[in-house]
């Protein structure tokens, strides 16, 4: 195992067991997300060790599932809100900084003025908001026409503004085209909005308009809005005219070519593409996202550096945190095995999306998911959506699952 | 393969790298009720339930769409495997 230079007395002094003599393999992390911490965490518990260092800018992690609860008010932010001390706990080496380079050659991660030597990186960046994408949108606009696509300031933005919206307003949200962080989101989030106007401010409309014909959970998101939000929530498809190509935060206003759309309350779902270190270490393509192999996620454009979570093009299987914490367990299995000089075995995942369409009432979409000509794919016969006339116990019970599943995950993921 | 035997495999399997898919489950089984806890499971319950899952002789919100995505064989091995953790 070749030695580890590390350059700089102020990542030692933070944390001074990283410039120990290292024998095991080093293995860097960089996200602290639902793949990042996940993988951060199942690396440790490797036989033999490998040390494992997650480098994480914030020292918190905000998650983004029921972030669309928080926005009507039913849940505190305080619940989406987790710490590193779970991971640190297991032995993981954290360091509160951001990644600045990655010289995939040098197989060197630099941050702030710190350089380390990895045997194998491990990249769950998330997503960032592709601004200028659309037209009109950009940091400042978010400000008044708020994304809340990554959870935090942004979520309680929009909150804040549909407190302060009167009865009688309008509230429009726009979806992106595909891919996108959360297929399903949108439309949970029209949903929870929905019924926060039906119940709140009930002569207010919900507008919402997307640039695609076809979306996840479509026909149940669909059959609830009929039911439940009949002359509130209004669809507007690709089709229909409903792709925004530009938006004017200074009226509130989103355009379409069919005309325009002005808001009270203003969401624009945008954008987006992999977290920005993907493309400095030259791991996304011209899409924006990061081709993966789909047995070790391992780049396919650059050798020793595992994409996995948002920012990966894992075929089938959708940008979910439920995706990114398996991905982020067969990946770390994956790593020990390559570094022990083993060939990993081919896996299978799972995917379960769990959407609500009202308060305790939930539907969900699942797949399971294995390599196939490269790609993950669906396995036929498996997957698919709740039952579209489920009885109302039955969408109840899905609604206490994904309150159990929240709990779960973010347990495993953050300890 | 039978379900037979397979205290003996478990404790062979307990310690390995999880098989194909078996790491998918602790996402939502792991101990938050009233989802149920998988690890240190009697196996041949969780691969009853599974086959009935997969069959549709058992109610279901999910698991049946999820089931069916694995063989009783392979059924087999993630409930033996997931019998063996903690």
């Amino acid at each position: 195992m070749k030695r580890r230079a590390l350059l700089s007395g102020a990542l030692a002094l933070a944390t001074p067991f990283i410039a120990r003599a290292q024998t095991a393999p080093l293995v860097v992390v960089i996200g602290g997300g639902f793949g990042g911490a996940t993988a951060a965490r199942f690396l440790r518990r490797a036989d033999p060790p490998i040390d494992v260092v997650l480098v994480e800018p914030s020292s918190t992690f905000t998650a983004c599932p029921f972030s669309n609860e928080v926005i009507i008010g039913q849940r505190d932010i305080a619940a989406q809100r987790f710490d590193y001390r779970g991971v640190a706990a297991t032995g993981v080496r954290v360091v509160q900084s951001a990644a600045t380079r990655i010289n995939p050659a040098q197989r060197s991660v630099a941050f702030g003025d710190n350089l380390l030597n990895y045997d194998r990186l491990i990249l769950s960046p998330g997503i960032d908001i592709a601004w200028g994408a659309l037209p009109g949108y950009d940091e400042a606009a978010a400000e008044r026409m708020p994304h809340a696509w990554k959870a935090g300031e942004q979520t309680l933005l929009l909150r804040r503004q549909l407190d302060a919206m009167a009865d009688g307003g309008v509230v429009v949200i726009s979806a992106p085209a595909n891919p996108y962080r959360c297929p399903p989101g949108p439309y949970e989030r029209a949903s929870l909005i929905a019924y926060y106007l039906k119940t709140r401010k009930p002569r207010s409309k919900l507008i919402l308009l997307d640039s695609k014909d076809i979306f996840s959970k479509q026909k149940l998101f669909q059959a609830a809005w009929k039911e439940l939000y009949p002359d509130l929530l209004e669809w507007v498809s690709l089709s229909d005219g409903g792709k925004v190509t530009r938006v004017d935060p200074s009226t509130n206003t989103f355009e379409t070519d069919f005309g325009s759309h002005k808001a009270d309350v203003a969401n624009v779902i945008p954008p987006e593409r992999a977290g920005a270190i993907a493309a400095a270490a030259g791991v996304a393509d011209r899409t924006g996202w990061c081709p993966i192999d789909p047995v070790t996620f391992e780049s396919k454009l650059q050798p020793g550096i595992h994409v996995i979570g948002d920012a990966a093009i894992a075929g089938a299987m959708p940008k979910s945190a439920f995706a990114a914490n398996a991905q982020a367990k067969v990946c770390a299995d994956a790593v020990a095995q390559l570094l022990v000089g083993s060939a990993p075995v081919e896996p299978r995942l799972i995917n379960t999306c769990y959407s609500k369409v009202a308060p305790g009432n939930a539907i969900s979409v699942a797949g399971v998911y294995r390599p196939v000509n490269g790609q993950l794919t669906d396995i036929e016969g498996a997957g698919g959506t709740s039952p579209l006339n489920a009885p109302a116990e039955q969408r109840a019970k899905e609604a206490e699952y994904a309150d159990a599943w929240f709990e779960t995950i973010t347990r495993e993921t953050f300890g | 393969m039978r379900v037979g035997g397979v205290a003996v495999l478990a404790v062979i399997l307990g310690a390995a790298a999880p098989p194909q898919g078996a790491s998918s489950c602790s996402g939502c089984h792991g101990g938050v009720a009233p989802l149920p806890v998988l690890a240190g499971r009697d196996p041949g319950e969780i691969v009853a339930l599974l086959d009935a899952f997969r069959a549709g002789t058992r109610p279901a919100t999910v698991m049946d769409r999820i089931a069916k995505g694995f063989t009783h064989d392979e059924t087999v091995v993630i409930a033996t495997w997931w019998a063996g953790q903690k």
